[in-house]
């Protein structure tokens, strides 16, 4: 069970300018452990947001992202109460969504 | 005044001054100028790095995690830390981080803010102190310590420090941590002062604080618990003195001995009146 | 009567609102794994959908000049072009050089801020990619002073 993500969401001029921590361990594939042998890669591959139910941006990341993945964003109209979730689905199937009101 | 030694520019030289010299002094200055330009543009750069980190913190998530646990009924005992004395009363933990280590009656000893959060957790929750103790960094309960350890600091971000020297024991640690920070030992001879005792001093690009006084004790000593990019982990100021004696070839300290608690209180009353900025972001 | 190509248009309609919903896992979009994969960025923008990239100032790619750490590198790509897709951060000297592709939506701005690794010193790129297949590149060098991929 992944640790809940960190989710600010300002409103600012008619938007809202979104701040995501996530809590991921992106691990790169490249790693070697103390056998020698290869880390397998371990990363976020989906990031999905949604404002009221709606979703608004979808991405795609590589390994190459870095540990505890930041991301910074803006979703246009939204105002004050607005409630926006973020989804993240990794390369192992886990998944997690967290939630967090535009203040 | 000679013209030969004023950095000042040619224009400042009398009349008489022959064309070469003023060339030569001309040329000298802009390659003056243009080494000091290149040394500053590196270290604003590092500066400018930082500063984009500073926004989304990854610390964060720790300190949420340790909010939770310390409002968590957990251990043998089922309860919560929330009863936790961290020196300011049962419960307050507004502003204890910036007097930390201080004097604790019930303990008869100084205790810094990791060793504390042990001590309640035995007597609250029923854990076994001296085997969390002995818990690996990064392993089972020291993880969660740490996560705590890194909302206590938060809930004192900046304030100002003002750790206490009123009692016998506490002076006596500073003196303890003042002898701990100048003993040379290892094979390679170091002590803390070897790296952390002068200004403007770095280990390649990484700024060493100087922390036998002010702004370099509270800007050292201030900013721990760190999340650490280079491997991704939350350090305590435990784990960070543990570190440093790796560095300095010494043997590992145990976690929250007096020999640690004693250099938390002299970086610490150096740091005084300076601003408490953990939990930070570090290389 | 339906032509071949309208049912094909109407079917990945359908598909990308089966998709949306959460509910029909068989209609959401792979993931791009050609594309990070991809060794070189020209194959990373064309496995994306992208011609060879054209250099424009109206993409613009941030960050710092010199980051402390290759593990955590701050960048952020923008763009005021119309007609965008996707775009894309890509950093030259990586293993795969494609870290992340941001879908755009009339619902966000076209600016987006994360942090990669850099394993060494490199170039960084944002691209475009616009609905009609073409590329644009903003590049800006980082210099790294510690490796962030694994050493």
């Amino acid at each position: 069970m992944s640790d809940p993500m960190r989710i600010r969401a300002q409103a600012a001029g008619g938007n809202a300018t979104i701040r995501v921590l996530m809590s991921h361990e992106m691990e790169s594939g490249q790693r070697k452990d103390g056998n020698g042998k290869i880390i397998p890669a371990w990363h976020i591959q989906d990031v999905t947001a949604s404002l009221n139910g709606k979703p608004v941006m979808t991405a795609e990341w590589g390994p190459a992202v870095s540990k505890n993945p930041f991301l910074q964003f803006t979703i246009k109209g939204a105002k004050a109460g607005d409630k926006v979730a973020i989804t993240w689905k990794d390369n192992r199937g886990e998944s997690r969504t967290d939630e967090a009101a535009v203040t | 005044m000679s013209c030969l030694n004023s950095q000042a520019t040619a224009m400042m030289c009398p009349r008489g001054m022959t064309a070469r010299i003023q060339i030569a002094l001309t040329v000298t200055l802009f390659a003056w100028a243009g080494a000091a330009m290149a040394q500053k543009s590196s270290a604003d750069s590092i500066a400018e790095y930082r500063t984009m980190l500073q926004d989304g913190n990854p610390a964060d998530l720790f300190e949420a995690k340790g909010e939770d646990l310390w409002k968590q009924k957990r251990g043998p005992k089922n309860a919560s830390l929330e009863q936790c004395d961290l020196g300011k009363g049962p419960g307050v933990v507004k502003g204890a981080w910036v007097e930390l280590p201080r004097y604790f009656a019930d303990t008869g000893r100084v205790q810094d803010m990791e060793s504390r959060l042990l001590t309640c957790m035995q007597t609250l929750q029923g854990f076994n102190a001296e085997a969390l103790a002995k818990t690996p960094f990064g392993k089972d309960e020291q993880n969660n310590v740490t996560a705590i350890a890194t909302w206590i600091s938060a809930e004192s971000k900046g304030m100002t420090f003002n750790l206490s020297q009123s009692h016998v024991e506490e002076r006596k640690m500073y003196e303890v941590g003042k002898r701990l920070f100048y003993l040379r030992g290892g094979s390679h001879d170091f002590a803390c002062a070897t790296c952390h005792a002068q200004d403007d001093k770095r280990i390649r690009l990484q700024d060493l604080p100087n922390l036998t006084k002010q702004p370099g004790a509270a800007n050292g000593f201030g900013a721990w618990p760190a999340y650490r990019v280079s491997n991704g982990q939350m350090w305590g100021m435990q784990l960070r003195l543990n570190d440093c004696y790796r560095q300095q070839r010494f043997p590992y300290p145990l976690f929250g001995s007096e020999a640690t608690i004693a250099l938390g209180v002299y970086m610490g009353v150096n740091g005084k009146g300076g601003d408490a900025t953990a939990p930070a972001i570090k290389r | 009567m339906h032509t071949r190509r309208e049912t094909l248009r109407h079917s990945a309609v359908v598909a990308g609102l089966l998709a949306s919903t959460g509910l029909f896992p068989q209609y959401a979009q792979a993931f791009d794994k050609v594309a990070f994969d991809a060794k070189t960025i020209a194959e990373a923008v064309k496995a994306m959908g992208g011609a060879a990239p054209v250099e424009s100032k109206d993409v613009t790619i941030t960050g710092p000049d010199i980051a402390e750490n290759g593990a955590v590198v701050p960048l952020g790509v923008s763009t005021w072009l119309p007609n965008v897709k996707r775009v894309l951060l890509l950093v030259e000297k990586n293993p795969a050089p494609l870290v992340a592709m941001f879908n755009l939506s009339p619902d966000i701005e076209a600016i987006f801020t994360t942090r990669s690794k850099m394993g060494q010193s490199s170039d960084v790129y944002a691209v475009a990619i616009t609905h009609d297949g073409k590329a644009f590149f903003a590049k800006k060098e980082v210099k790294v002073t510690l490796g962030g991929c694994g050493g």
